[in-house]
């Protein structure tokens, strides 16, 4: 089981070190980051393992909510991504 | 991993463009509660609507919780209570106000079933709830009422029609200081469908299982946001294959939630809706599709054939995404819930005579109109009559949702507040249908009900 954790805002550092750290917290592991910047514009995409973590989805999205807070996130589970869109 | 661009167009979907799970809406048949003791038979119908559905509301929000998308409401449908009034007798408004609190205590925000199914003739279970619709849906704040009074197979039953007319112009007279809400609840169908799980229509065929999942999508922000990327030279075939792959990823997000809510409930899944069901939130509305489309604004010639295109192409989007499509399956024109269908009657654009032209190839029929208060009823009659023959002879559902608003007249506004909206009094032809409606009797089923 997968999650897709998504990370959009104002660059500034420090925030995939803040999100990866809330991550291991809770013994979530990170499969795969991509990161783009566009102007001043940051935009993360990662997909975590959740089959040890220790916390639901929404308590997960909350701890990061707190740690980051002028970013906005959004933790989804994979299926609604692979049933939209694949076949 | 996952394309990063379908990650962002879900995340927009949902966060810009309103898409959402419009209901999740748990059938229940009540048909082991028949009791020939009314406050028995009551009782039974509380005891299994808590029983089945007291985690309804928990699920859908874990669910919510899980996927990142909106679940709006959580609803329940049940079999028609005129079965049960039939069984038992004594007032059918018991039965409403039992339904009222089993609402209520398990948190659903509606429970239809409130309904009789007389399109060939009634029983005496039939017309005693019958009369006594308004008076269930002004004592109730959660109840919802349909009666079904024609189909393709049967004909049209004029003399329920007549009753219709007068019981919507009792519920909204019963609620005036209301806002007439009663009518607003109420739903006069023609091959109205056992499996709908959208509000004020939905209730729980006695063909249906005993307890089963249906969920309602929706989306026609996303649609019109879909469409409005396209380049501006783009042929309607395109459009049409731009409608059925949105309306095919749409469909997707409700079958999992489906399969999903019927699995951690226990209950088997029956069907997805795929409506495109407006809100008069900005972005969510149907009508501003088909200005997407190219009218200048919604009601003008030509919104015929552009709802008739994105009807069908929300239906084949749909049944690839989906084995189990069902219920209404298109695109909803309620006009007091959609901002742009707001605007069109307001300018006078959009007219009753138009919207009638576009129940004939829409998933419902005349939904959320409010007309003049003094609109007598063997007009409100006439109205469904005329409805309930396009539904007949064109083989798909319709139905009359028209709110008389008492003390209002013509372009005077109501405004019901949240999902219901608001909108302006329209223009009613005045001239009088009454000895028509006063003949009763049926309306003999068309030739193409002779499939055998």
């Amino acid at each position: 089981m997968k999650a897709v954790i998504t990370v959009i805002g104002k660059d500034m550092v420090g925030i995939l070190a803040k999100v990866s750290g809330t991550c291991a917290d809770v013994n979530a592991n990170v499969v795969e980051v991509t990161q783009s910047i566009l102007e001043d514009y940051f935009a993360m995409i990662m997909l975590i393992d959740i089959q040890k973590m220790t916390c639901d989805l929404d308590e997960l999205k909350q701890a990061l909510a707190q740690n980051v807070p002028s970013m906005q996130i959004h933790v989804m589970h994979e299926d609604i991504f692979n049933s939209m869109h694949r076949i | 991993m996952i394309n990063m661009n379908d990650i962002m167009e879900t995340i927009t979907m949902i966060q810009e463009e309103n898409l959402d799970i419009r209901t999740i809406t748990m059938g229940i048949s009540l048909l082991d509660c028949c009791d020939s003791d009314i406050d028995r038979s009551c009782q039974k119908v509380y005891d299994k609507i808590y029983r089945c559905a007291k985690d309804l509301v928990k699920t859908g929000e874990d669910i919510e919780k899980k996927y990142g998308i909106p679940i709006v409401n959580k609803r329940i449908s049940v079999t028609p209570i005129a079965m049960l009034t039939g069984a038992s007798g004594g007032d059918p408004v018991k039965y409403a106000k039992t339904l009222d609190r089993a609402a209520k205590d398990v948190g659903v925000n509606f429970i239809g079933g409130y309904s009789a199914l007389v399109q060939k003739g009634f029983s005496p279970g039939d017309q005693a709830l019958i009369q006594s619709i308004p008076r269930a849906l002004a004592e109730t704040d959660f109840v919802c009422s349909s009666v079904n009074v024609g189909s393709t197979k049967t004909g049209i039953n004029m003399d329920a029609v007549k009753l219709m007319g007068t019981a919507v112009r009792e519920a909204a007279e019963l609620t005036k200081d209301r806002q007439c809400i009663g009518a607003a609840k109420l739903v006069v169908f023609c091959n109205a469908p056992e499996d709908n799980p959208f509000m004020a229509g939905a209730f729980h065929g006695p063909g249906e299982p005993d307890c089963v999942i249906n969920v309602g999508v929706s989306g026609p922000g996303v649609v019109r946001s879909a469409l409005s990327k396209m380049p501006s030279d783009a042929d309607l075939t395109e459009i049409a294959d731009k409608i059925k792959k949105t309306a095919f990823k749409i469909t997707r997000v409700g079958q999992l939630v489906g399969t999903e809510a019927s699995q951690r409930l226990g209950v088997p899944f029956g069907i997805i809706d795929l409506s495109l069901a407006p809100t008069p939130a900005v972005g969510d509305s149907v009508a501003h599709i088909l200005e997407e489309i190219g009218l200048e604004q919604c009601g003008a010639h030509g919104t015929t054939a552009a709802l008739a295109m994105l009807n069908d192409a929300v239906k084949k989007g749909g049944v690839m995404a989906s084995s189990n499509v069902g219920g209404l399956s298109g695109a909803f024109i309620p006009v007091s819930e959609d901002a742009g269908m707001i605007n069109a009657a307001r300018n006078g654009v959009l007219s009753i005579e138009k919207l009638e032209a576009m129940t004939a190839v829409c998933s419902v029929g005349l939904d959320m109109i409010i007309i003049p208060g003094d609109t007598t009823a063997a007009v409100i009659s006439a109205i469904i009559a005329d409805e309930a023959a396009i539904g007949m002879v064109n083989s798909k559902t319709t139905a009359v949702r028209v709110i008389p608003a008492v003390g209002l007249e013509e372009g005077e506004e109501l405004d019901f507040g949240g999902l219901l909206g608001n909108g302006p009094v329209m223009k009613v032809n005045t001239k009088s249908p009454a000895k028509m409606i006063d003949r009763g009797g049926r309306i003999p089923a068309p030739l193409q009900s002779l499939k055998n």
